[in-house]
């Protein structure tokens, strides 16, 4: 661990003792670093703007209501995010209790080959495209089209960023399983953006082929 | 010593482990040699670290205004 994790872990204790001890506002520092985090893995699953923030709203004060009960085994972030992953499936449970999420063909065959569709080439994308809403809108769309399995294993590890022993903890399965639905995901997601026929990311740049037939 | 030779079939297997650094140097060898020579699977290599990175950005998901207002608000009204 590096110093400055050592750091920030240390202080974080020392918030989590002063919260314990009844400083509320302590609380807010502590959250405030994974706000973001846990609104996104809420959005992530539960997949419309309004039922994310209550969701996440939901965690956050789960969290404070049962800080006495974190006793440090795990990362704060990590024990935060497992309570959002949980509010967050219980939330979709409640919407659409005779709905399961299983019936995306690809998963069923998860240990099957993968054959990519698509083999345009892509020139890096710049991440200023992002700010881009229509493009933002297209990768969160995409993300959405994942199943359940692939799209939150996605989310932990390329958009929390999350090491493959902290998504096991939270989503309660092996590091095998980790590694085969991430890959899975990308896979998938890169299909899915491939650019289209006309083969380009980027507004106002003329056309360029991107197939190679 | 000659590298041994890996199919494209292969190559996909392991494009995300490649991507994490997650694979022996043994590996790493055999698909670099498959990359420079393949172009297919360049393509999907470039293109899944595309992918990587633009879901790993960080403002993929934005927070709604004043979130953390009504947020605070709610932890001052729970009952001590």
């Amino acid at each position: 661990m590096s110093v400055i994790q050592s750091q920030s872990r240390a202080s974080e204790a020392d918030l989590i003792r002063r919260v314990c001890n009844g400083e509320r506002e302590a609380f807010y520092e502590l959250v405030c670093p994974y706000e973001h985090m846990v609104y996104a893995t809420a959005i992530s699953i539960v997949k419309n703007p309004a039922d994310a923030e209550e969701v996440a709203q939901e965690a956050v004060l789960k969290a404070f209501s049962n800080l006495a009960s974190f006793r440090g085994e795990s990362k704060f972030s990590t024990w935060l995010i497992q309570i959002t992953y949980n509010e967050a499936k219980m939330k979709l449970r409640k919407a659409r209790p005779n709905l399961y999420e299983s019936l995306d063909d690809s998963q069923r065959n998860e240990d099957g080959e993968f054959w990519p569709k698509d083999f345009a080439d892509w020139r890096p994308i710049p991440s200023e495209l992002l700010e881009d809403n229509e493009i933002r809108q297209a990768v969160q769309d995409a993300i959405n089209s994942l199943s359940a399995n692939y799209r939150e294993v996605l989310i932990l590890r390329d958009v929390q960023r999350l090491s493959i022993k902290e998504t096991t903890t939270i989503l309660g399965i092996s590091e095998g399983s980790v590694k085969t639905r991430l890959h899975r995901a990308r896979l998938l997601l890169r299909d899915r953006l491939a650019p289209g026929i006309d083969g380009c990311w980027i507004k106002r740049q003329p056309y360029r082929k991107v197939r190679p037939w | 010593m000659a590298t041994i030779e890996i199919s494209c079939v292969e190559v996909w297997r392991e494009i995300s482990n490649y991507l994490d650094e997650d694979i022996s140097a043994d590996l790493r060898e055999r698909m670099e040699k498959h990359f420079s020579a393949c172009a297919h699977c360049t393509a999907i290599l470039d293109g899944t670290r595309n992918i990587v990175g633009l879901v790993g950005d960080g403002t993929l998901f934005q927070i709604p205004e004043r979130f953390n207002e009504r947020l605070y608000e709610k932890i001052r009204n729970l009952p001590t």
